[in-house]
């Protein structure tokens, strides 16, 4: 059996002098070969693994035959985002994690093939939309939160005909695909052209539009929705609740990607939102976000990044691939380590963290082995800039706004599972303000399930 | 886009600006503020409501030049366009029947402390005002101040009008003066608020101070805005921006305001410079 086809990606030494994205993408040669090691077994584990049910040997067997257009209708029948997904999904866990061949060797790189897709068909695209709209059926939905759950549910929606609107709170879309994920994850030319394309389905995108305070979801129905999907995320960062975390040069993860991300401080100060970055990064955590604020502060110059995580290597949340491209790119990881106070001069400035060394005990509620404090063993890291990047919680700001809407002990909306509906008829919820932080495709998962329980809602009425 | 109905300086590097927003304006009360962006690199900065029209859907807000942001904002005119306004954000002034209420005013502050002082004086207090500034002609809002206060005290740092000195000097002269007074509303830059509730701490009147902390999304997202009060760390933006003014840590909070100070003189500079260029072609 032979192994995936490798993608290209620019060299780590490279890479950190710049925001482009690090891997190139398959080319159209190297997407039929990868796709030529698809079995096409009858049974299709790989769909069973994709959250918003994309028909995976469907789409590989058209690249095989090298109809790649053919590929990206196959794709988008399910999913509205594929150049995103391609790139950000983690797909280790999810469909290749089924695929046969990886019991043996590699699975088929089916992330890679979604993602050499979606850029063939954005690159090649006729005027003729892949997937067209069913005809219009006048009955208004509301979607609130343009992040991938929501643009997922205003995809579906919008496809079944409803006339959609979607509620964005920030003056540009995508959520956290906007703010949070950095340009050499996801480029925001590919985030724009993605949303293009679900407006071009007919969604009425409106900036500025915080639900709960601008309108809140009562006005919504008074002004003639039917339904309304809330996907407003997981926006309200986590502090550590250590001593000197209100010193400056300490961030939040969200305030740090919010900077450079929405508002391209990188480009400070030809755009007018600065960053600072200074010498020393310490980024506390160890999951995806930790990842891309401690690559994007190595990108904005900083000497030295540190991760800073309180268990080891294995147990570290982030995707593997975000990991070793950390690691390439000269992170330095102080695994088994966690911060106790945050030091300050004299002038309200971080000048170092102090820090515990752990070790692994026995296992927690989690199954994971719980850190340990070693004892005696504080030290201080030199630093100069933190950014915390240890959870996101929901903002609490539509639910305390809206009467009725029942939430779970850590505020997060309770929805069912199976339909996504909430405690208030005709309002749907999904993604991370229902999960808690999560993935993007768990995200859309959950947007595709609402938009497809609020129609059945809809013919029911 | 949000046009400018109507634009007019008030006083040397403050200017008003009435903008179409009738969604923000629907929901305005007092205290709300908003965040707006001029232009598409522009920052995100947050500006309290200074008034709202319900029917002609406009809010009015006033800004002073003090970077290179508020200076490009204050080269706005009439036709002109914010490319975004988002509120109204914040939780509104609580406003309650208390007795007499006492707002003071620091320089540009005076915007702020207007529609406050107004639905003060609506629910049927005893309304006083202090309003200072470095001189008279820093002054602004006065016509509409008088409109809705019982009695308004000006102080200048200069002279030129009312009381030489501070305003914490006229607050001590009304309460000293035998006022009963309720409540303190102090609004302006953050040494002045802080100087106000260090006195009316010793008098012992709750004072509630509004505060613009340095802000990016205004939703409760980044973070930026943290404030400790009472021993804890609180966001201005969602859970203010009014806060207890005894329980607000000044000293922090300066400190944090200056997070971005060597950036925002570098781009301030850099703006000035090309502003000079422009008018020689």
């Amino acid at each position: 059996m032979s192994d995936k086809v490798k993608m290209r990606e620019q060299s780590p030494a490279e890479r950190i002098r710049n925001f482009n994205e690090v891997p190139y993408g398959y080319d159209e040669r190297e997407a039929v070969q990868e796709a030529s090691r698809c079995l096409g077994c009858k049974k299709r584990p790989c769909a069973q693994g994709c959250p918003v049910e994309v028909d995976i040997p469907d789409f590989i067997a058209r690249i095989k035959a090298e109809d790649f257009t053919g590929a990206a209708e196959v794709i988008k029948r399910k999913n509205s985002l594929p150049a995103i997904c391609g790139r950000v999904c983690p797909q280790e866990s999810q469909c290749e994690a089924l695929c046969v061949l990886g019991r043996k060797g590699e699975p088929v790189a089916i992330g890679r093939l979604e993602r050499f897709v979606a850029d063939y068909e954005r690159e090649h695209r006729s005027s003729d939309a892949a997937v067209v709209p069913a005809a219009g059926n006048k009955t208004k939905v509301a979607v609130v939160g343009s992040g991938p759950a929501g643009l997922t549910a205003a995809a579906d929606l919008a496809l079944m005909g409803y006339e959609v609107v979607l509620f964005e709170a920030l003056h540009a879309p995508g959520g956290v695909l906007r703010y949070g994920i950095p340009e050499f994850r996801l480029p925001k030319a590919i985030l724009d052209e993605e949303v293009g394309y679900i407006r071009s389905l007919g969604v009425d995108l409106q900036y500025n539009m915080l639900v709960g305070a601008t309108l809140s979801i009562e006005e919504l129905f008074a002004d003639g929705y039917k339904a309304v999907f809330i996907g407003t995320g997981a926006g309200l960062p986590y502090f550590l609740g250590i001593p000197g975390e209100n010193l400056n040069g300490v961030y939040s993860a969200n305030e740090f990607l919010t900077r450079v991300n929405l508002m391209r401080a990188y480009r400070f100060p030809e755009y007018d939102t600065p960053v600072r970055i200074g010498r020393h990064v310490a980024v506390v955590g160890g999951g995806n976000v930790a990842m891309d604020a401690a690559r994007t502060a190595l990108r904005l110059g900083a000497e030295r990044v540190s991760i800073v995580y309180r268990r080891a290597w294995e147990e570290m949340p982030a995707r593997e691939e975000e990991k070793h491209h950390g690691r390439e790119e000269g992170i330095d990881f102080k695994l088994l380590n966690n911060p106790v106070a945050i030091l300050g001069d004299d002038k309200g400035w971080v000048e170092g963290m102090e820090c515990v060394r752990m070790e692994l005990g026995e296992p927690d509620e989690s199954g994971r082995r719980r850190p340990v404090v070693i004892k005696g063993s504080e030290y201080v890291l030199d630093v100069d800039t933190v950014v915390v990047a240890v959870g996101q919680g929901p903002n609490p700001l539509l639910i305390q706004s809206t009467g009725g809407l029942e939430t779970n002990r850590r505020g997060n909306i309770t929805a069912d599972p199976e339909t996504m509906a909430t405690s208030i008829p005709g309002v749907y919820a999904g993604g991370d303000i229902v999960t808690g932080a999560a993935t993007v495709i768990a995200a859309m998962g959950a947007g595709k399930i609402a938009a497809r329980n609020m129609d059945a809602y809809l013919k029911g009425v | 886009m949000y046009e400018i109905k109507h634009a007019a300086d008030l006083a040397e590097s403050i200017r008003l600006l009435v903008v179409s927003a009738p969604m923000v304006a629907a929901k305005a009360k007092a205290g709300h503020f908003v965040v707006v962006r001029n232009g598409e690199t522009g920052e995100r900065i947050p500006l309290t409501i200074a008034d709202y029209d319900r029917e002609q859907g406009t809010i009015t807000l006033v800004i002073q030049s003090v970077g290179k942001s508020s200076s490009e904002i204050c080269e706005l005119k009439a036709g002109d366009a914010f490319t975004d306004v988002l509120g109204p954000l914040g939780h509104a002034t609580h406003i309650d029947r208390v007795g007499t209420v006492v707002c003071v005013a620091g320089g540009v502050g005076v915007a702020p402390v207007y529609p406050i002082a107004r639905a003060f004086k609506e629910a049927g207090n005893k309304l006083i005002s202090v309003i200072g500034a470095r001189s008279k002609d820093l002054i602004f809002f006065q016509t509409e101040m008088e409109a809705v206060s019982d009695a308004v005290h000006y102080t200048t740092d200069d002279g030129s009008y009312g009381l030489h000195g501070f305003v914490t000097d006229a607050v001590r002269n009304i309460v000293d003066g035998g006022e009963k007074v309720s409540e303190v509303v102090a609004i302006g830059p953050l040494p002045m608020m802080r100087a106000v509730a260090d006195l009316t701490r010793g008098y012992g009147i709750p004072t509630v101070v509004s505060l613009n902390a340095l802000m990016v999304d205004g939703t409760g997202m980044c973070g930026g805005c943290r404030v400790t009060v009472g021993g804890e760390t609180k966001f201005s933006c969602v859970d203010g921006p009014d806060f207890d003014g005894h329980q607000v840590d000044f000293a922090e909070l300066l400190r944090r305001q200056n997070r971005f100070g060597e950036e925002e003189k570098m781009a301030y500079d850099r703006h000035r410079k090309e502003g000079h260029k422009c008018r020689i072609r």
